[in-house]
């Protein structure tokens, strides 16, 4: 049946479809659309789980491999660094069941850190690469994945970018049947990683690198297409841009398409520069199709220099590319016109200017808010992490100092201090963060006898990715209830001696909490425990008594709330925004918001 | 091939906009593709849906200059977004401004009228819709992505008509919403046919 699938849509319909058994995987933008739809179409006994992170995620999976089953484990590029360890293992001793590591990256950055490059991971760790470049193509790469991954006996990288995962196209679903069972784990010396056995099963995986390079030179999916003396190289959704580009002129072209970025189908590369004159490679993110260009040029003792990409300054060196950007420089360095229209837009007017921000009635703009006033005219230092709080950085709050990567604002509060005693350190994390790396974070506090004041953001989801249940929360992906993981408990556990609750909503209350936290020394805790307003039933609305409001808009300028406009130099709440949080009301100096239930 | 650009504001709905157009799109047997803002850039941030209909489409991204029709949810995102639209393209944008807390802040300025201005002498034809005229009518404000998609459907820029639309607001949506959806839509329309 035709259906409109997402990209990760279509890959998680191509994985069932292959037979997956088990599913495991952190969310993250881009990727978590791929679990999420294994979880909704389940054909009956697929196993699919939100792991506690992307390390846990890949150890599942390939323990599953092992057993023999399809697995597959889900992620976002940055995941990708905190599953390194077992995937980077995994790959020396190889599985019996087909393991696909699904990765999605994000050039831009769109919603990540960095702009890192998942198929020069690949390549680094010896793990074949399939790259994505459309949602139909994508729903037969997965499965070729598995194939790929069961046929070798190893683990096979999936790799898509934003465009691709986000992307919407009509795709034939087939009819999806439940999985066979796994024929089982069978014990042999060769599940044990030893150095000896490393040593070994390294000069196997560079033998398997020639094989899959040849086969993959014949692959269905690497393809040229044209017949033109101008070159073009170009994989994932440079593919698209490079299209649309050339529409019309295609005559002049022959555009060779990688999806298979490692081991790089060297024969089909050759055959393709055999024939064209000049060459531009069009990519995001690595330059590694062009060095990969570059190097069998100068082994074939040819001149390298006809490659033309990042490495020359041809094709902007970070960041999105489009079809404009591809049609200017193919103009530019080729001459042959495009079919994308010069931008003639005349002189705009004040356009507005929209950073995300935390919504109205968000309960971690009153968490922020009470910190900073507790701890006003104290030198501190407020450490961020990842999540929808790293909003907290915006105006008016300016409450993010520090982020670096998940669980990091905790242990790098720590180091912090060391070098700065006389600063107090705040160190906020999500509830989801937590349970992914802010554990670990927060032993080596109490253990090295660390002065700081962990702010547990308790939010009762994993909200910025889109609210996807972790384990605080008594629910897992199949639907069953489970034992909620008690985040207080565990502190208790680890030995944090000060810990407090409080609804961040409650501003009063809140103050007080921070600021005996703050009088107190040693690793102290904060729970500010409210839920998401995206996941709840807004409270009611804020009113504003118009005739006693003074227009001192201290309510705007303290708080930020997008729900608080100005009307008339009068403090105006946006009924379709308010969620009557009630916050704006506690602080107004003339007392005239009035927050009402509905 | 057929494209249509929609933005707006994080939570105005355009995603579900452009879902609908794809699908019924695809209900008429035609291939189409979409791309969407989706994660961090949602809360509150600018957001833009691209749908493209066609059997040659390979890109999910309309190339600028290149939009049969561009929805504005909000007229200042719509302004940003002109570069889009081809020569002769059609805009099709609400009224009403959401107002962004880098305005109420002072950091930036921001005028709405100035932008529906802009359009509305930058555009060949653009069509003003009266979102909350309507959305009062149909009793929700999150009616305004379906009365947008009427007003496209009116304009016959997508080679898509309101019964196209309304096939797949029925298997979408749930019973209870179909009558209040079908109004906001008609309403959407109108705005067009008027003129």
């Amino acid at each position: 049946m035709k259906e409109l699938l997402m990209g990760n849509e279509a890959i998680a319909v191509g994985a069932i479809a292959a037979g997956v058994q088990v599913v495991s995987g952190y969310p993250g933008t881009p990727s978590t659309e791929v679990l999420e739809t294994i979880a909704k179409r389940n054909p009956g006994n697929v196993h699919v789980e939100w792991s506690v992170n992307e390390k846990a995620g890949a150890e599942v999976a390939a323990g599953a491999a092992y057993a023999g089953a399809r697995s597959l484990v889900t992620m976002k590029q940055m995941g990708l660094n905190v599953a390194s360890d077992p995937v980077m293992c995994v790959n020396y001793i190889g599985v019996k069941g087909g393991m696909v590591i699904y990765v999605a990256d994000d050039p831009g950055p769109i919603s990540s850190q960095t702009e890192q490059d998942t198929r020069t991971f690949g390549a680094y760790a010896k793990i074949p690469v399939f790259d994505c470049d459309a949602p139909e193509q994508a729903f037969q790469a997965v499965q070729d994945a598995f194939a790929c991954s069961e046929e070798y006996e190893t683990p096979v990288i999936l790799r898509a970018t934003t465009r691709v995962c986000h992307g919407c196209a009509v795709v034939d679903v087939p009819e999806l049947n439940a999985p066979k069972a796994a024929d089982g784990f069978v014990k042999d010396s060769k599940w044990v990683i030893f150095p000896r056995l490393s040593y070994q099963n390294k000069q196997k995986l560079m033998a398997r690198e020639q094989n899959l390079s040849e086969l993959f030179s014949a692959y269905q999916g690497n393809t040229i297409e044209g017949s033109g003396k101008i070159g073009i190289v170009c994989g994932g959704i440079s593919h698209a841009y490079v299209m649309d580009a050339i529409e019309g002129h295609e005559a002049a072209f022959q555009v060779l398409k990688i999806a298979t970025p490692y081991p790089f189908p060297d024969k089909l590369a050759e055959k393709f520069l055999k024939t064209v004159e000049q060459v531009l490679v069009f990519e995001e993110l690595d330059p590694y199709l062009e060095d990969r260009m570059i190097y069998h040029m100068g082994r074939n003792g040819s001149d390298p220099l006809r490659i033309k990409g990042k490495r020359t300054g041809t094709v902007p060196a970070a960041g999105e590319l489009s079809a404009v950007t591809v049609a200017e420089i193919i103009e530019r360095e080729t001459g042959v016109a495009t079919s994308i229209p010069q931008n003639t837009t005349a002189e705009k007017p004040d356009m507005p200017v929209r950073p995300p921000v935390l919504c109205a009635g968000c309960p971690h703009r009153g968490a922020f808010y009470a910190v900073k006033q507790a701890a006003k005219g104290r030198k501190a230092v407020y450490h961020g992490d990842i999540g929808c709080y790293t909003l907290g950085n915006a105006a008016p709050l300016n409450m993010v100092d520090t982020c670096l990567c998940m669980g990091a604002g905790i242990t790098m509060a720590q180091g912090l201090s060391y070098a700065e005693p006389d600063t107090l350190n705040f160190a906020f994390v999500g509830d989801s963060t937590f349970f992914a790396s802010g554990i670990t974070g927060t032993v080596n506090a109490v253990y090295n006898q660390a002065d700081m004041i962990l702010v547990v953001l308790d939010n009762s989801t994993t909200a910025m990715t889109g609210h996807q249940p972790h384990p605080g929360m008594g629910i897992t992906m199949m639907g069953k209830r489970t034992e909620p993981v008690d985040i207080a408990k565990v502190l208790e556990g680890i030995g944090v001696k000060s810990i407090r609750i409080a609804d961040p909503l409650d501003y009063q209350a809140s103050v007080n909490a921070v600021k005996a936290a703050i009088a107190e020394n040693g690793v102290r805790a904060l729970i500010f425990k409210s839920p998401c307003i995206a996941i709840t039933k807004p409270k009611g609305q804020v009113t504003v008594d118009a005739a006693a409001c003074i227009g001192c808009m201290y309510c705007i300028n303290q708080l930020g709330c997008p729900a608080i406009i100005t009307r008339d130099g009068r403090a105006f709440i946006d009924a379709s925004l308010c969620t009557g949080c009630g916050l704006c009301t506690q602080i107004c100096p003339k007392q005239c918001m009035k927050a009402e239930e509905v | 091939m057929k494209n249509c650009l929609l933005c707006g504001v994080g939570g105005q709905g355009t995603v579900l906009a452009s879902r609908i157009i794809a699908a019924a799109a695809m209900k008429k047997g035609l291939f189409a593709r979409t791309a969407e803002t989706i994660g961090m850039a949602q809360r509150g941030g600018s957001v833009v849906s691209h749908v493209r209909i066609g059997e040659t489409v390979t890109s999910p991204m309309i190339p600028q200059g290149k939009a049969d029709v561009l929805i504005g949810f909000e007229p200042g995102e719509a302004a940003a977004n002109l570069e889009y639209l081809k020569q002769d393209g059609i805009v099709i944008v609400c009224r009403s401004e959401v107002t962004p807390v880098t305005a109420s802040l002072g950091q930036s300025g921001y005028n709405g009228a100035a932008c529906v201005d802009y359009l509305r002498k930058q555009a060949a034809r653009c069509y003003l819709i009266d979102a909350d005229e309507i959305c009062s009518a149909c009793g929700s404000s999150k009616v305004l992505n379906v009365a947008l998609v009427g007003a496209l459907a009116a304009s016959g820029a997508m080679d898509l008509n309101i019964d196209d639309i309304e096939a797949v607001l029925k298997e979408r949506l749930k019973p209870q919403l179909v009558e209040m959806n079908r109004k906001a839509l008609s309403m959407g329309a109108a705005c067009v046919q008027e003129k």
